[in-house]
């Protein structure tokens, strides 16, 4: 299955009000072995969290199933620092789409916004949909 | 964390590689941390079946550790840009070793306050992530 050229430039509805925690930061540190104090850097890795919630959503939305995505490319571009305390959400653009050997390659941006509507980080990712036949 | 966290960066530098041990268990922890339950990552069925060559790590795990290494060089210096491609797999045996991930890492440049770091990142020789990059504050 491929998906429709149609999605591209297309905006998919904002992921739910995300806060972030100093739980959550601790323990994405700690899977990783990264260093993290309490109110230090949070590891510059961990908007994956809410990137990650913003392509599921549109996975389920174009029918896609996650075992057939393989990560293709990760971006992190910060406008600020992510803070404990932050309420973020996310919202997925598709900012390319072609098809190479049965696969689709679908190139996402995600822009993390704060509880003002300020950006914090934008993400950009490759997704390779391995569609063959299943 | 010290004050002037990377204020120690100079182009050219050559940054101590590090090398990290990643196992079936760190991939089942990293799941539960990022959200990330994709089965090709801790069921050899289904990776098998989507015709990869076994269990492999998370392609965000393998830039957390990047990013564990950047913040372990820099001493915690705020990250303003991180990217990387992920090139080849890091296939994860079933064992209490694991595999071995090896970090090593160069300062381009340090101008206008940034410092910009070229990475590089193996398993078994190979590289795994392709551009690795990241621009820490200085």
């Amino acid at each position: 299955m491929s998906l429709d050229s149609t999605l591209v430039g297309r905006t998919f509805p904002a992921t739910s009000p995300y806060r972030v925690s100093e739980e959550r930061v601790a323990e994405f540190a700690a899977a990783s072995g990264t260093p993290y104090t309490p109110g230090g850097q949070v590891p510059a890795t961990f908007p994956i969290v809410l990137a990650f919630a913003a392509m599921n959503d549109f996975l389920d939305e174009v029918g896609v199933d996650l075992s057939r995505i393989v990560h293709g490319e990760q971006k992190f571009a910060y406008a600020r620092p992510l803070v404990v305390g932050d309420v973020l959400t996310t919202a997925l653009t598709v900012a390319s789409l072609r098809q190479i050997g049965g696969n689709d390659i679908i190139g996402t941006r995600s822009d993390v916004t704060d509880a003002d509507g300020v950006a914090v980080c934008s993400t950009s990712a490759v997704l390779v949909h391995r569609g063959g036949a299943a | 964390m010290s004050a002037s966290p990377s204020a120690g960066l100079a182009a050219g530098q050559v940054l101590e590689a590090r090398t990290y041990a990643v196992t079936r268990a760190d991939l089942v922890r990293y799941a539960g941390a990022s959200g990330d339950r994709n089965p090709i990552h801790w069921s050899d069925r289904v990776a098998a079946a989507v015709g990869l060559p076994g269990v492999i790590a998370h392609g965000m795990f393998t830039q957390a550790l990047a990013a564990r290494a950047v913040a372990e060089w820099t001493d915690g210096a705020e990250v303003v840009e991180l990217g990387a491609k992920f090139t080849n797999p890091v296939v994860v045996p079933d064992d209490d070793t694991g595999v071995e991930v090896v970090l090593a890492g160069t300062v381009r440049s340090v101008e206008d306050g940034l410092a910009h770091l070229a990475l590089e990142v193996t398993c078994g020789g190979t590289k795994v992530l392709g551009n690795p990059r990241a621009v820490v504050r200085a």
